[in-house]
């Protein structure tokens, strides 16, 4: 009962405008533990760790911090990292073009009046590589590092700042089985030195090799912390992290499902700076008329690489596969010859990829099919008007005329214009790359309706979406992804989400076996 | 789910402020452009509206607006450049070249001159559009490569004289009808008066389809009180014009290309993607927009349009010069700026550019008539510069709130 707890996170409740993202949620770690963390994406695992490192500062939220036997009130990061609280974020923080040296004590400079003191630096940056593993000079370029060592100089880093609390998000998404593997005895070592880590993952292998104990968050609540034993089956912690009620909304939707429309064949595509990399592996993939079709995954599970690399060849390099529309391959290989080919992307960072925010609904929603409103090149502006006007009443976004900037809409309106502009593009398969993020519910429940109505029109839908429970109650059949290949393809009677999620946290090894 | 949310009823005086403050960018810069002129008619004891100096006015500032017109629609889709000065300088060389040492017709040069432009602009929109270098360094790179070119094609001597009819381009005025006789020339005023109608004509036609499709939100008090502005100010322009020597041909050739460009920007096809492009790149590629060969031929637009600055400048000072055009290009980026560009893209008018230019040409022309030195003009057409771009900041930073 009286264990030795170097954090008490208690009853912390943080709220967002409109958003409760934390509820009284209370974790213990234990002193020198490696200590999991796991959800869904989207659960508040994220938040309630920068509400620890002070990101969010003190004051912002509800409840209590006890760090190391003191009460805490960290009002920023420095405040965390020199009490000993290190968090490592899942986008690398490194200066690419610096040392390796000079980054582990970017802001910590090891300096004699001013002055850095060179020997110093790279004779104690030496000495913290060694301990992390990492062979390389000092001097070396951050950007002649891969991404695995990269993260070890994170660690080092961390080490540096005399770390007593090390967080990782999500340390392995973007690594390779190797250097995971090499990531996870380090932590290892570590936790041998006396060091205590809090590893945010959705890999669940990993938590069952590597950590001591786990904390479900589920929906900004903690639901439990187990302790990690051989009997805890990976079955059990899917259960906690997906057991929510699924009886969110959504329209009824009688599917009238035809012929086959498009066909993704032995899809492969890799990263396109990492050209080793594979991001997405012989993917097969189909949608028929009036179908939609779900893309059920974890954050780097290579959903939006799929997409974007079938849409124009938008991502990643040396892709291969085919893509057939009725049986007949088309050529995908740029946007414009993609959509000439039916195929439409509703991205998923509608402010970055989606939208000229500076611009109207008007030209934001003809900006696709533009040629189609023109005749010798100039734009029949009145039917524009139209059109858009169209779109403003039957999608009901909210604006008072179809001459209003985009960027100060809401989000729900925003995707609904983005929306409007691939419809009136007239494609035969939308792909939606989380058509509900960061729209309220009322906004979700009419994009479903807009999603079931397409389907209606006999086009395919392709939604690919974070939520199970939206990807559950909207699809008629549901692929997973994991680490770049689907493995497995449920019918919407067949998807629970235990089933979804033990699909989707599948490792490629039990596959080869 | 299905009702359609009515247009929010608010106040017509509130309505009409609305409006205003969204419009307060151009409003604030016709302000700025008539106090300027009456500042400077009082300053110089009315040497400014004479119709002499309104006809130089006009005449020496067209090179500078020909470039900000190719200029406006670079830096709209986020582009910048730098080497229209050097451009300037090379076409008007070749010009001199073909017509007086290789006997080439002045206009089959005129022509060739205006290619040149093209492959000019080809050369570096391969460079920007294809091989991704930045256009800023593309360009620098083009203002040092064609001024070279400049001087070497010129063996760093001066060509002179042209022939009258290439010089009529830069220096010409359009026959005058009244035969010299009459007070005004009677085929200007006819010109004045068929734009001004023209003008009335477009604004009410644009006005009704507006209306018909809902869309129009600018009150009707504004859009006489607007119309009837314009109409005063075409028709005095007319009148000083027609009172000194009539319509100067440059005038005619700008005419054109403000009506063209502006119909390019506003309506077509390519003047739309040049916004997308420099509103959202991503946006733009991710919706089918062919984003490197609208850059590509945008570049090449704007040599075409540098070439024939080239000519009309070239003709206008009837001498082709190795030092032809240096500094052309940063009025051009002034006028753009201060006729409301936005830094980062997407934004931006071609008739903004071209007040922005004529704001800094009466500056130019106020000063000299003024004596004041280059030193002073250059010091308050940098301030003038910083503040209309300050202005559209903090007017940008209000309006957020």
């Amino acid at each position: 009962m009286l264990a030795d707890n170097i954090l008490e996170m208690r009853s912390i409740t943080k709220s967002f405008p409109g958003v409760l993202a934390l509820r009284d949620v209370s974790i213990d770690v234990e002193r020198g533990s490696i200590h999991a963390i796991c959800g869904e994406n989207g659960a508040g695992k994220s938040t309630l760790m920068k509400v620890l490192s002070g990101v969010y500062p003190h004051g912002s939220y509800d409840g209590e911090i006890v760090f190391d036997g003191e009460s805490v009130a960290f009002k920023n990061i420095n405040d965390s990292e020199d009490a000993g609280v290190v968090i490592i974020h899942q986008e690398l923080a490194l200066s690419p073009y610096l040392s390796i040296a000079e980054n582990i004590f970017l802001g910590n400079e090891r300096s004699r009046f001013g002055f850095i003191d060179w020997n110093r630096t790279n004779r104690e940056a030496a000495e913290l590589l060694q301990r992390v593993g990492l062979n390389d000079n000092p001097i070396t370029r951050i950007s002649e590092l891969g991404v695995g060592k990269q993260q070890l100089v994170e660690i080092a880093k961390a080490l540096s700042k005399k770390v007593k609390l090390l967080i990782l998000d999500e340390p392995t998404a973007a690594l390779n089985d190797s250097d995971s593997e090499h990531l996870l005895d380090l932590l290892r070592q570590l936790q041998k030195q006396g060091i205590t880590s809090i590893i945010i993952s959705h890999k669940l292998n990993e938590i069952k090799a590597i950590a001591d104990a786990v904390t479900i968050i589920r929906d900004g609540r903690n639901i439990e912390t187990l302790e990690m034993d051989e009997l805890l089956g990976e079955d059990r912690i899917i259960r906690g992290m997906v057991g929510r009620d699924l009886e969110s909304r959504f329209p009824d939707h009688e599917p009238h499902i035809g012929a086959e429309l498009l066909r993704i064949e032995d899809w492969t595509v890799h990263h396109p700076i990492d050209h080793d990399r594979v991001v997405v592996r012989e993917a097969n993939l189909t949608v028929r008329e009036g179908e939609i079709v779900g893309i059920a995954g974890l954050m780097g599970a290579g959903r939006t690489e799929l997409a974007m690399s079938v849409f124009g060849h938008s991502y990643g390099v040396g892709i291969s596969g085919r893509v057939l529309k009725r049986g007949v391959e088309v050529k995908t290989n740029t946007v414009s010859a993609a959509i000439k080919a039916g195929i439409a992307y509703a991205t998923e960072d509608r402010k970055r990829y989606g939208l000229n925010l500076i611009d109207d609904i008007r030209h934001n929603i003809s900006a696709s099919a533009l040629t189609s409103l023109a005749r010798m090149g100039w734009v029949n502006e009145s039917r524009e008007v139209v059109v858009a006007e169209s779109y403003r009443k039957s999608m009901n976004i909210k604006a008072p005329t179809v001459e209003a900037v985009t960027g100060k809409l809401s989000g729900g309106n925003q995707q609904k214009v983005v929306l409007s502009k691939w419809m009136y593009a007239n494609p035969d398969v939308l792909i939606l790359d989380e058509p509900t993020r960061g729209i309220d519910v009322g906004a979700k429940y009419e994009i479903y309706g807009i999603i079931n109505r397409l389907a209606d029109e006999g086009k395919g839908v392709i939604v690919i979406s974070s939520e199970l429970p939206e990807l559950m109650g909207i699809c008629d059949r549901i692929y997973t992804l994991s680490e770049g290949r689907i493995t497995a393809e449920l019918s919407r009677e067949d998807a629970t989400a235990e089933r979804l999620m033990q699909h989707m946290t599948q490792e490629r090894e039990k596959d080869h076996l | 789910m299905t009702a359609t949310t009515p247009a929010p009823q608010t106040g017509v005086l509130q309505r009409a402020s609305r409006f205003l403050a969204g419009q307060l960018r151009q409003i604030g810069l016709f302000i700025a452009l008539i106090v300027i002129v009456v500042f400077f008619e009082v300053a110089t004891q009315g040497i400014t509206l004479k119709p002499i100096n309104v006809s130089n006015l006009v005449v020496q500032n067209s090179y500078i607006l020909i470039l900000a017109i190719g200029m406006v629609m670079v830096i709209i889709a986020g582009h910048i450049d730098l080497s229209v000065g050097s451009v300037v300088a090379f076409t008007g060389a070749m010009a001199g070249v073909m017509i007086t040492k290789w006997g080439i017709p002045w206009p089959v040069a005129a022509v060739l001159c205006l290619v040149l432009g093209a492959l000019i602009g080809c050369w570096q929109g391969f460079w920007i559009a294809y091989f991704k270098i930045p256009a800023f360094i593309v360009t620098l790179a083009g203002m040092l490569t064609f001024r070279g070119l400049t001087q070497i094609t010129l063996q760093n001597q001066q060509i002179s004289p042209f022939p009258d009819g290439f010089r009529a381009i830069g220096s010409g005025f359009l026959p005058d009808l009244g035969g010299g006789v009459s007070f005004v020339e009677p085929l200007t005023i006819v010109l004045g008066v068929l734009s001004a109608v023209a003008l009335i004509a477009a604004g009410i036609r644009g006005r009704l389809v507006r209306r018909r499709y809902n869309v129009e939100d600018e009150p009707m008090p504004w859009f006489v009180a607007k119309t009837a502005f314009t109409t005063v100010l075409i028709l005095l322009v007319a009148f000083l014009l027609a009172s000194y020597r009539g319509t100067p041909i440059v005038l005619i050739i700008l005419a054109v290309l403000v009506v063209a460009y502006s119909a390019v920007m506003a309506r077509s096809v390519f003047g739309r993607h040049i916004y997308a492009i420099g509103g959202n790149l991503n946006a733009a590629a991710l919706s089918g927009v062919k984003t490197q060969r609208v850059t590509f031929l945008l570049f090449v637009n704007m040599g075409v349009l540098s070439a024939l600055a080239g000519l009309v400048f070239t003709a206008q000072l009837n001498l082709a010069n190795p030092k032809a055009g240096d500094g052309f290009e940063l009025d051009a980026i002034a006028a753009v700026f201060i006729g409301g560009a936005a830094v980062t893209g997407g934004i931006g008018r071609v008739t903004g550019a071209i007040i922005g230019g004529l704001i800094i040409g009466i500056l130019n022309n106020g000063m000299s008539i003024l004596g004041v030195g280059t030193e002073f003009q250059s010091l308050i057409k940098g301030l003038v510069l910083l503040a209309a771009v300050a202005f559209d900041v903090y007017n940008k930073r209000r309006s957020g709130k």
